[in-house]
């Protein structure tokens, strides 16, 4: 081995990078019984090399090892899945002979160190998923979370993450669609970055990625292979922060985070879709995680074939770097394919007109009844072995049985335990509070206008985007270069409730599933697939374990209440720092189909002279509190009120289905420039009727009055399965509503220059849109 | 018979299809001209588009103005053919000295992607002969770096023949004399940092990019005819 | 024989700075009260290959005057040395 410091994984509590002595495998971090099952499965000891491999491969972030067991329980099939978890992208089939594809990752850690460039290679990487598949990427998403703004770190932070997201994909040219942002205290050591992206492809371009037929050239396209990353995944995927002091841990982490080249990336899509649309590669891989030793691993496990990799072949831009280090460099926009001998020259041709590197690295070879074995050699000859023993010009390196880096990772069935609060947390029911007079101050301080981010993100490339950034959901026509033709669009929302799930995982997830529902339905999209980025905190705490648990226990109920499957997903452990872990923080990203789409939604601004309805239960009839009107883990209580506890309401996912597809029915049937009933429509979530209503307000440039509200609950409450919408038309509605078996009544009318909720609001217009205009902006350094 | 308009494409430029499409709703036959070809005399007209040629490295459109085509295009152009940059493609037009001044960060330095309005101040240019003057349209801007600078002499220049074709009702990014699209001298070369082809259908807000491109397209027919 | 070349660009006087501008602005918080006209600009390195020093700073010239810098807007200051000593 050289002397280039190796990192360690999270082992024992000790989080930083080590040059010790100890035995080789625990500096990689693999435990003793790690090295105990690689040596049975080798039916020998494991060299450095080897041991390196196993090392990244079955780190969490790469092996899922906490994870897998419980992300079983998820349902995964439906009849418009093509293909479901465990390659790439998810890919749906939306009719007309297009199929679309989709994935969610996060980028927490490298953000955390480098914001700017670790969300940009976050985005990178995201695309990469998705054109692999053969997609092309349509539109990304960017949920965000961060610690409160009145924090220098967090506002430095939170610029850099967005001007990674936004330099990376306007300039790769994928348009960003959606988002969400959060601010919350627990994210204050480890803001979260996720990523969903869509794509769409002709279906005969679906691409897999299996390598196959021995004697294909294996194929490296792309940029040349350095020390960026090394160790990254395994290093800080799977360790927290700790101490205090995090500029220390910037400086001893930041030679790992990778610099993103958007310029490259684009060229490589072009290269990649024209090849695939060639027919000319037969198997096609992105380069993330671990790098090479993930993608030769893994699409010659999935074919049952091995492979030969020549490392010496890899173009490098370091000089001198070691077979484990070329082997598991992260280096940024790569990608492998599988290549016939006879297609080959055409291959080099596609590549050159797009100026994209593409080099032989090695060959697939024959399977075997166990699959077939990866095997690495140094074409350029001695090696140098820790021991001094020089090995030869063709010797292998690394032999190793494929599937046993890809498939073979221990499976964990870490403890779970109940929280130790969770008794106390849940008696702590801010419903139960005395009454409150005037909300207007606290709904002011509930306002936020994401604008300042998403005016930063190109939102209009590709003449899609009927409803861009700022509304419930993205609704995209289904069109591009290649594509059938098709009035069809989708809609794609990504949402999440860290304050729901830190009380109750479980009912907390199958709400987060039930307001995407919703949020589609405002677009006139029905649901059609799930993908989730798992976030929580270091599942070595019996209660993170308890929490991921739960929360997939939620989303598999909850998916199957409604007809849904997961496609994909990703988990990110260990967002920990000095020894807190983050609420948990399921992010779904669902995605919805339109039949026709030829008017644009009604949206959500309010129009003058309409009256404004609430579609859906008033109140909940089976919750804890007998006034049906649970405030427990409420923007309102949790930002206004400091209360985190209390009880959620019961989801009751029969009765959301019927709410929400009336609504997507209502907007359906105008978009495809039919009935126009709904003159705006909204759904109600964080932040319950008063903010629905004041974005509604201020979209519309028009007041409201509402009255008869029930007190402040009624007001902040943020039960599922309610939408506000605004009408000329209320007769019409409500009688469509009551044929449905939907709840429905008139709370009041759009017009004027106040918002007035009878009792609780009173606000000229003007100052709730200077309030709204100011509410991000005015938080931020230089503005 | 339509106008036959080729669309460059420089490795990055990611609005040529948008390009192709706007074109094509505005009754012309568009064909994409890959950046290495150095023959347009079957043209009626050529479109730089919009995106990040070369990745916006060094400066937009820097590297990207000694692409082989570029040569073809300075020919096309200096024979009096209709040529429109758009977004980078006018970033790239003044770094080739097609247009003079030069394109640099928005003041506010921070990518801007919106709506914007701009007024038609000149009719003197191919993508304005067809507009009356003092017209405002609504076309949507999306770029970093579309602030525009010349030195006083230039400007007084181009004000006194009417070169400035487009000016911001409200600045978006700190433009000198709130310039937003900009005519050589004989007019028949222009460029706009707003995207025209980001506003051709009601379905995506506005229309109005259909009237700046149909009045290219009118002289470029006009310019075929002559 | 072997030449390190070191290109400066930066805008020309008159040219808005808002780079510049907002590093001035950050600084009082810092401690410097005293620092003023701050201009931001890009540096580029590379090596070249001529016969003399004077040949060397001319290729290098031309390199940096057609393509580093855009005179529109941009200055250059060229500075050459020995790179194999």
């Amino acid at each position: 081995m050289t002397s280039s410091v190796l990192r360690t994984e999270q082992v024992d509590g000790v989080q930083r990078a080590e040059m010790g002595p100890g035995p080789f495998h625990r500096r990689l971090g693999l435990t003793d019984d790690e090295l105990d099952r690689i040596t049975l499965l080798l039916g020998r000891s494991p060299n450095e090399l080897e041991l390196s491999l196993y090392a990244v491969m079955w780190s969490e972030h790469c092996s899922y090892k906490s994870s897998r067991l419980h992300l079983r329980r998820l349902p995964t099939s439906g009849e418009r899945v093509l293909v479901g978890p465990g390659e790439n992208a998810g890919v749906i089939d939306a009719g007309d002979g297009i199929a679309v594809a989709v994935r969610i990752e996060s980028h927490n850690h490298p953000s955390a160190i480098e914001p700017h460039q670790g969300a940009a290679t976050g985005v990178g990487g995201i695309l990469r998923d998705v054109f692999t598949m053969g997609a092309r990427p349509l539109a990304v998403l960017d949920p965000l979370f961060f610690g409160p703004l009145g924090d220098a770190r967090q506002r430095w932070l939170f610029e850099g993450v967005v001007s990674g997201i936004s330099s990376y994909g306007n300039s790769v040219g994928v348009p960003t669609l959606g988002g969400e942002l959060t601010f919350d205290p627990c994210f204050a050591g480890n803001p979260l970055v996720n990523v969903l992206c869509v794509g769409a492809l002709p279906i005969e371009r679906l691409a897999l990625g299996r390598a196959s037929g021995p004697g294909n050239l294996v194929v490296l396209l792309g940029s040349t292979t350095g020390r960026d990353g090394i160790g990254g995944v395994s290093v800080l995927a799977s360790a927290g922060f700790s101490g205090a002091d995090t500029t220390d841990l910037d400086t001893a982490k930041r030679p790992s985070v990778q610099v993103g080249d958007p310029f490259e990336e684009k060229r490589l899509i072009e290269a990649c879709l024209e090849l695939l649309d060639a027919g000319l590669v037969v198997g096609i891989q992105d380069l993330g995680g671990a790098g090479l030793a993930c993608a030769t691993s893994e699409t010659a496990s999935r074919g049952g074939v091995g492979m030969e990799i020549d490392v010496a072949a890899v173009p490098r831009r370091e000089p001198d770097m070691t077979a484990w280090e070329v082997m598991t460099s992260e280096s940024q926009e790569r990608m492998l394919a599988i290549v016939t001998p006879k297609d080959w020259p055409e291959v080099e041709g596609v590549c050159r007109r797009w100026d994209v590197r593409a080099t032989v690295i090695g060959a697939v070879a024959e399977g075997g009844p166990d699959g077939g074995r990866l095997r690495i050699r140094d074409g350029n000859g001695p090696a140098g072995g820790r021991d001094g023993a020089t090995l030869g010009k063709d010797d292998v390196l690394a032999d190793v049985p494929a599937s046993s880096l890809a498939d073979a990772a221990p499976l964990y069935d870490r403890p779970m335990a109940i929280p130790s609060d969770l008794g106390a947390r849940r008696a702590d029911d801010p419903t139960l509070d005395e009454p409150r007079g005037d909300c207007t101050a606290e709904l002011l301080s509930l306002l936020c206008d994401p604008s300042w981010v998403w005016r930063q993100y190109d939102h209009q490339l590709f003449l899609n985007t009927v409803v861009g950034p700022g509304a419930d959901a993205a609704l995209l026509r289904l069109a591009g270069p290649g594509l059938p033709n098709s009035e069809r669009g989708i809609a794609v929302t990504t949402d999440s409730a860290p304050r729901w799930c830190a009380i109750d995982p479980r009912h907390g997830t199958a709400l987060v599933l039930a307001e995407a529902v919703s949020n589609l339905a405002c677009v006139g999209a029905s649901p059609v697939a799930v993908v989730n980025c798992l976030n929580f905190g270091n599942p070595e705490h019996p209660e993170v374990m308890w929490q991921l648990s739960e929360t997939i226990d939620g989303l598999a109920d909850a998916c199957r209440a409604l007809g849904l499957p997961v496609v994909g997903g990703n988990v990110s452990l260990y967002n920990e720092s000095g020894g807190v872990d983050i609420d948990p923080t399921p992010v779904l990203g669902v995605l919805g189909l339109v039949e026709r789409l030829r008017r644009r939604p009604p949206g959500t601004g309010l129009v003058d002279g309409t009256e404004i309805l609430l579609v859906g239960p008033r109140r909940h009839h089976r919750s804890a509190d007998p006034g049906g009107l649970p405030l427990a883990g409420t923007r309102w209580a949790v930002e206004c009120r400091a209360r985190r506890g209390g009880v959620l309401p019961e989801p009751e996912l029969d009765a959301h289905r019927r709410v929400a597809r009336l609504v997507a029915a209502l907007v359906g049937e105008q978009v495809a420039g039919g009935n126009a009933l709904l003159d705006s429509v909204h759904d109600v979530s964080g932040g319950g009727i008063a903010v629905a209503l004041a974005e509604m307000a201020v979209a519309g440039c028009v007041g409201a009055s509402l009255e008869g509200l029930d007190g402040h609950a009624e007001l902040f409450t943020e039960l599922p399965s309610r939408f506000l919408v605004a009408t000329r038309r209320a007769g019409d509605l409500l009688e469509r509503a009551t044929t449905a078996g939907v709840a429905a009544a008139v709370l009041g009318t759009a017009g004027g220059d106040r918002l007035v909720v009878d009792g609780l609001v009173d606000l000229a217009l003007e100052r709730l849109q200077d309030r709204w205009n100011r509410s991000l902006e005015g938080q931020l350094v230089d503005n | 018979m339509a106008a036959h308009v080729g669309v460059v494409v420089f490795p990055g430029s990611n609005c040529e299809h948008d390009v192709a499409v706007a074109l094509e709703r505005a009754g012309a036959e568009a064909e994409l001209v890959w950046h290495t070809n150095q023959d347009l005399r079957a043209l009626d007209a050529v479109v730089l588009p919009g995106g990040f040629a070369h990745g916006d490295y060094l400066r937009p459109g820097a590297i990207a103005r000694f692409s082989p085509v570029m040569d073809a295009v300075e020919r096309f152009a200096e024979a009096g053919g209709p040529v429109l940059g758009i977004c980078n493609g006018f970033q790239v037009l003044t770094e080739a000295g097609l247009l003079p001044g030069a394109l640099v960060k928005n003041q506010g330095l921070r990518f801007v992607c919106s709506p914007a309005s701009v007024r038609v101040d000149s009719d003197r240019s191919v993508l304005t002969a067809a507009i009356e003057a003092g017209r405002t349209l609504n076309v949507p801007i999306n770029h970093f770096s579309g602030s525009y600078v010349c030195d006083g002499r230039t400007l007084g220049r181009i004000r006194e023949n009417g070169q400035i074709v487009l000016r911001y009702v409200e600045n978006p990014n700190g433009s000198l004399d709130d310039i937003a699209g900009l005519a050589n001298a004989a007019g028949n070369v222009v460029g706009l940092m707003p995207h025209p082809e980001r506003a051709i259908d009601e379905l995506l807000g506005s229309t109005d990019g259909l009237t700046l491109l149909g009045s290219f397209l009118q002289s470029a027919a006009g310019a075929r005819a002559a | 024989m072997r030449f390190a070349a070191r290109v400066e660009v930066r805008l020309r006087p008159g040219i808005a700075d808002p780079e510049g501008a907002t590093i001035e602005r950050a600084l009082p918080a810092l401690g410097f009260d005293d620092v003023h006209g701050v201009r931001a600009g890009r540096a580029f390195r590379f090596e070249l290959d001529a016969g003399d020093v004077a040949e060397a700073r001319r290729r290098a010239e031309d390199l940096a005057h057609r393509l580093l810098a855009n005179p529109v807007i941009e200055d250059s200051t060229v500075d050459v040395d020995r790179a194999d000593v």
